[in-house]
């Protein structure tokens, strides 16, 4: 056996190993080392491997949500980094950590990486919070809340004719169905469109079920590089492409209707190069799952996130590292043999990170 | 479109203010609940058997739980310290004193604490130090519930007792 060909990067680098808190709206009995113990104790299970096989660590989380200075230096307690070990830290979705480590590992000297993202919803005002990654001069001082920011988003797609507000509860209600199925899934349930569209508006033209949970949550991924992946998991999930673009920061000059940094990292990862069976997204609203298929260039055959995605469980930080983990499951268990993993940062999905992940056919 | 007379802004002020709620989690709520009762309450890690004041739940060399409370005595050793002679906004204490790293008697952690009833001039590493808490009635669950910590007169700890913990 073999890795898939890589579309970028010399060394191959595979998820090998997944852990997830469920997603839950409130978790007040733990603190950040108490959230990420298990696991990170879980994504070591069944391995083979212990902290000690680690060569890098790289966390995500943010100081915003906690409202306390250097949190992932103390989450640190929960990982053991005794003999001291290469370890760095992004104040962004834990996908980007997986990121920073993937091209570490293009350098051959590192060869388990391990990642992990946590986050709180629930111990500030998320609204406010979240106003604080705009820029501090024009769009910070008005304090528009993510909500909002959001459906302006969302009413531009209804505008350009690119969707309507029933594709959006289109959209809540499968994902609703198929976090039956997930059991780390704060909402799920079987509703029809009819009833989510009958729903008081949050904000126009977004209702309840075109928003995320707020969550509490934490996730880890290990990546194996080259052969010593096989010792991991029977059938690892390489991955054979990974990018990520930005827009700019200012709103005002971005076309919400459209995420050209998604596309531009879906070419660059080679997303259409291929069949992709399963794509996991990281689309916080439902209109967004809408518009990053479209620009991830996906067609009816690929399912998209089969584990209810975001709608279903939003812990900031961990969300889009967790998309990493639920595509990867799928390679793993033989379900899909190409996978896309997305994840998303900043507001209204001003950077966008793609991941193609392929196991053995 | 711009008018010529009104002066570019240079500067403006954008007030920020978020609330956050704190969550001590299992072990640090135990240790905080300890100062209630006038105790302080540590954790040992199973592997390494240190114990930690306060725990975070976790032994952050092995990065196992650390299950096991240890209720700590009165009593430990300045391991360093520092004189406070510099005013600052929000000082609750008249200067000069004394701010102190204090081992607690089986424990491997140092905490900071305040000295007390002690010259400036005659603080030392190794000063055997206690507790005095705040009257039974104002304990709270709070490091407050220590009002401070004082020479207990006995001889000094020998460095090779603490130096470990620098």
């Amino acid at each position: 056996m073999s890795a898939p060909k890589q579309k970028q990067g010399t060394v191959p680098v595979a998820v090998a190993s997944f852990a997830q808190t469920p997603s839950l709206r409130r978790i007040d009995q733990a603190n950040e080392v108490e959230l990420l113990m298990p696991v990170i104790g879980e994504v070591f299970e069944g391995t083979g491997l212990t902290k000690d096989d680690v060569g890098f660590i790289c966390s995500g989380s943010t100081d915003y949500l906690i409202g306390g200075p250097f949190s992932f230096v103390m989450a640190l307690d929960a990982v053991g980094v005794w003999p001291p070990k290469r370890e760095s830290h992004v104040e962004m979705d834990a996908a980007w950590a997986l990121y920073e480590a993937w091209v570490l590992m293009q350098e051959g000297v590192v060869d388990v990486a391990l990642i992990y993202g946590f986050g709180k919803s629930s111990l500030g005002d998320l609204d406010r919070i979240l106003a604080m990654q705009l820029d501090p001069y024009v769009m910070g001082p008005l304090w528009p809340d993510q909500v909002s920011l959001a459906a302006l988003q969302a009413q531009t797609m209804i505008d350009r004719g690119q969707a309507t507000e029933a594709d959006f509860a289109a959209v809540a209600a499968r994902a609703r169905r198929a976090a039956l199925s997930n059991p780390n899934a704060q909402v799920s349930g079987d509703s029809s469109v009819e009833e989510l569209l009958a729903e008081d508006y949050v904000s126009t033209p977004l209702r309840r079920h075109a928003l995320p949970p707020l969550s509490d949550g934490a996730a880890a991924i290990l990546l194996v590089a080259g052969e010593r992946a096989y010792d991991v998991v029977e059938r690892p999930a390489w991955i054979t492409g990974i990018d990520h673009r930005v827009e700019t920061h200012a709103l005002g000059a971005r076309d919400l209707g459209a995420s050209p940094s998604t596309a531009k990292a879906a070419e660059m990862a080679g997303v259409t190069d291929g069949v992709v069976d399963v794509a996991e997204i990281h689309a916080p609203f439902a209109h967004q799952e809408i518009l990053l298929a479209r620009e991830l260039g996906l067609g009816a055959e690929t399912v998209v996130n089969p584990s209810g995605g975001p709608l279903a469980g939003n812990p900031l930080m961990a969300g889009g590292l967790i998309r990493f983990g639920e595509a990867a499951r799928r390679i793993w268990d033989g379900t899909a043999t190409r996978a896309v993993a997305h994840a998303t940062s900043g507001p209204v999905l001003q950077q966008n990170l793609v991941g193609v992940l392929e196991g053995e056919s | 479109m711009t008018d010529e007379t009104l002066a570019p802004v240079t500067m403006l002020s954008t007030p920020i203010r978020l609330e956050y709620d704190f969550t001590a989690g299992l072990a640090q709520s135990r240790n905080l609940r300890g100062y209630a009762e006038g105790k302080f309450i540590g954790q040992r890690c199973p592997v390494c058997n240190k114990v930690y004041v306060p725990s975070r739940g976790s032994c952050p060399v092995d990065a196992v739980p650390t299950d096991e409370e240890v209720v700590l005595p009165n009593t430990g050793t300045v391991t360093t310290y520092c004189v406070v002679n510099v005013p600052f906004a929000g000082q609750s204490i008249e200067i000069p004193y004394i701010c102190a790293q204090i081992l607690l008697d089986g424990s491997d952690i140092a905490f900071m604490g305040l000295l007390q009833e002690i010259p400036t001039d005659e603080v030392r590493m190794g000063l055997r130090v206690e507790a005095v808490w705040v009257d039974p009635e104002d304990l709270g669950p709070t490091l407050a519930s220590v009002k401070y910590f004082r020479p207990t007169g006995e001889p000094d700890a020998d460095y090779e007792t603490f130096k470990e913990y620098l």
